[in-house]
């Protein structure tokens, strides 16, 4: 009998729900010391454009979900991804982790998923106010998505970082450019996967790799993406807020080596790609003890 | 009684050289170039049953304020309008060169008396249109009546007068297929229309590649018969500036380069203004655009 060859899995970008290979048609390889691995898209900026095409042109379909569908769905993505933690922990391992750690970094990725579909139904309820004013109205405040964001993905960690920065940008609803890591790309098209199965609506999540340092200019001075989330160990934090002046992107960075503690399940990183509204809605004159409703 | 024999149409050909026109690359100045000369070529249209005055004078300014922080853009061509709003028209586009285009001939069906459509015309024409728009009768087409069709046109031209441009719409997408657009085209062309237009935009497929093609190619013949220039505008379904793009090419290498002017190729659109001045401004600031900062109307 002939020797069965291995069915090698390309490793394409993730754009609109769909797996294309790059525009530019380029790739780089990527190495366990000085064993291939795999050929991994060089994204180019038409990538990211369409990405980010994609991007908003999901928007409003997913901030109008229900925010208890919008987390039924990432709960959805932690079931799957928990029938996949095996093929996430030979990914890691393949690309230089070892087994402990791998495993480690699998079964966090996915309780932080969780945690974060958790929240939801919940952050209006503890970042929303009614607030206290002088005139005849009803005055309330809460928090809707931003819309596009960009996340240059750390670096250090290929799932659990992702996971960790990913999730709360689009769980309240906003939509995601991400750039994957350049060292550690493998976890995140595997994620893209997941994400595919999920009910995750096309266009919600758009992972690209490649060369971070190609794209982050254009990703910045994008006046159609309305937040960065910079997540990269201080690379390009000069580069971005130059570049994010035109439209006064809001910026958030995090310096994290490691994601793996819980100090990084926090509401207050969904909260940071929500924008206040507050709404002034007329009553009846105020009664006497102050309350018109 | 007139007959009208067309030529068939190499349906195969006709996608094959389409196909190889979109793979045409412009890049840098050529493209910015090109962006500016559609943009010149536009026809913004508003031809909706919820149109009110105001949404026509806001229309006809932004035609004359397509994107006042970059300066010396081109304007749109002409504004395109329903007969009872030129006046309208007219008055807000005062010295601004803007043409102002009506529809007309019971507009989009064409299922009306010929006196209707004379009268809705001159209607048009009195209110000092510049162009007018007019459909063909499909139903009389598809019946075999071509004379009708013909007399109609040339009926309509005469309505017109002199100084007013008759752009004739086939509405390609009720014609069923490319041999009818090719005769369709040469009938209009025959009885006098002075640019021939694919589509009312209230009919799906409305203008496509292939269907525009066959339409150049009708304007083709026409011209190395007689000499005479016809127009083309497609219309309809166009909403963005690499298909525009597309479009330029394809008018250049059918008719040459006398054709890329306004005089004589339009875009029947009411978004792809704001695509191309998205693009403009990508080309000069090198940042992709967002349509937040476009006004919509």
């Amino acid at each position: 009998m002939a020797t069965r060859i291995d069915v090698l899995k390309t490793y394409k970008i993730f754009i609109g729900g769909k797996f294309p290979r790059t525009e530019s048609g380029r790739f780089y390889q990527l190495k366990n010391g000085k064993t291939p691995i795999a050929n991994v898209c060089l994204s180019s900026r038409k990538d990211l454009r369409n990405a980010v095409v994609a991007a908003r042109g999901a928007f409003e379909k997913w901030a109008g979900a229900t925010a208890y569908n919008r987390s039924q769905i990432l709960y959805r993505m932690a079931e799957m991804m928990e029938g996949r933690k095996e093929q996430f922990t030979a990914e890691l391992m393949s690309q230089g982790m070892e087994k402990n750690k791998a495993n480690q970094e699998v079964m966090k990725s996915i309780d932080r998923v969780i945690y974060f579909a958790g929240w939801s139904d919940k952050i209006n309820q503890v970042f929303g106010s009614v607030n206290p004013v002088a005139t005849s109205h009803f005055n309330f405040s809460s928090l809707e998505p931003m819309g596009v964001v960009g996340l240059i993905a750390p670096e250090n960690t290929g799932l659990l970082g992702l996971v960790s920065t990913l999730c709360p940008i689009i769980i309240s609803g906003n939509c995601g450019v991400v750039l994957a890591s350049e060292k550690y790309p493998l976890s995140s098209i595997t994620l893209a996967e997941v994400i595919a199965t999920s009910d995750v609506p096309g266009g919600v999540v758009n992972i690209l790799t490649g060369k971070k340092d190609e794209l982050v200019s254009h990703l910045a001075k994008h006046m159609d993406v309305n937040a960065i989330y910079l997540a990269s160990n201080g690379e390009f934090k000069k580069q971005i807020q130059e570049d994010a002046i035109q439209n006064l992107k809001r910026i958030i960075i995090r310096d994290n080596d490691s994601w793996d503690d819980e100090d990084h399940e926090h509401p207050y990183a969904i909260a940071d790609f929500m924008e206040t509204k507050t709404t002034w809605h007329p009553i009846e004159i105020i009664s006497g003890s102050g309350s018109g409703y | 009684m007139q007959t009208f024999v067309s030529p068939k149409v190499d349906k195969v050909g006709i996608e094959d050289r389409v196909n190889r026109i979109t793979k045409r690359s412009i890049k840098k100045k050529a493209k910015l170039e090109g962006l500016k000369m559609a943009l010149n070529m536009v026809d913004l249209t508003t031809l909706e049953g919820m149109d009110t005055t105001n949404k026509v004078t806001q229309m006809c300014y932004k035609a004359q304020h397509l994107h006042d922080e970059f300066p010396n853009l081109p304007t749109v061509a002409a504004v395109c309008v329903y007969p009872n709003f030129v006046k309208i028209a007219v008055d807000a586009l005062n010295g601004s060169g803007i043409k102002v285009a009506s529809v007309a001939t019971a507009f989009p069906s064409g299922h009306s008396s010929l006196d209707v459509k004379i009268t809705d015309t001159k209607m048009a024409v009195d209110y000092g249109a510049h162009e007018v728009d007019m459909v063909i009768s499909r139903g009389k087409f598809h019946m075999g009546d071509y004379n009708y069709v013909y007399d109609e046109i040339a009926a309509i031209k005469e309505a017109c007068g002199k100084s007013v441009r008759l752009k004739v719409i086939l509405e390609t997408g009720e014609l069923g297929n490319l041999d009818n657009v090719r005769l369709a085209s040469d009938i209009a062309i025959a009885a006098g229309a002075d640019f021939i237009k694919t589509s009312t935009g209230k009919i799906k497929p409305a203008a496509t590649l292939p269907v525009t093609l066959v339409m150049l190619e009708a304007i083709k013949d026409h011209y190395y018969k007689t000499g005479e220039m016809i127009g083309m505008k497609p219309a309809g379904g166009i909403s963005n500036a690499k298909l525009a793009l597309h479009y330029l090419i394809m008018v250049k290498e059918t008719l040459g380069v006398k054709w890329l002017d306004n005089h004589w190729f339009r875009f029947g659109a009411s978004s792809l203004a704001n695509d191309l001045l998205m693009q403009i401004m990508k080309q000069s600031t090198g940042a992709y655009q967002s349509a937040n900062y476009f006004s919509k109307d």
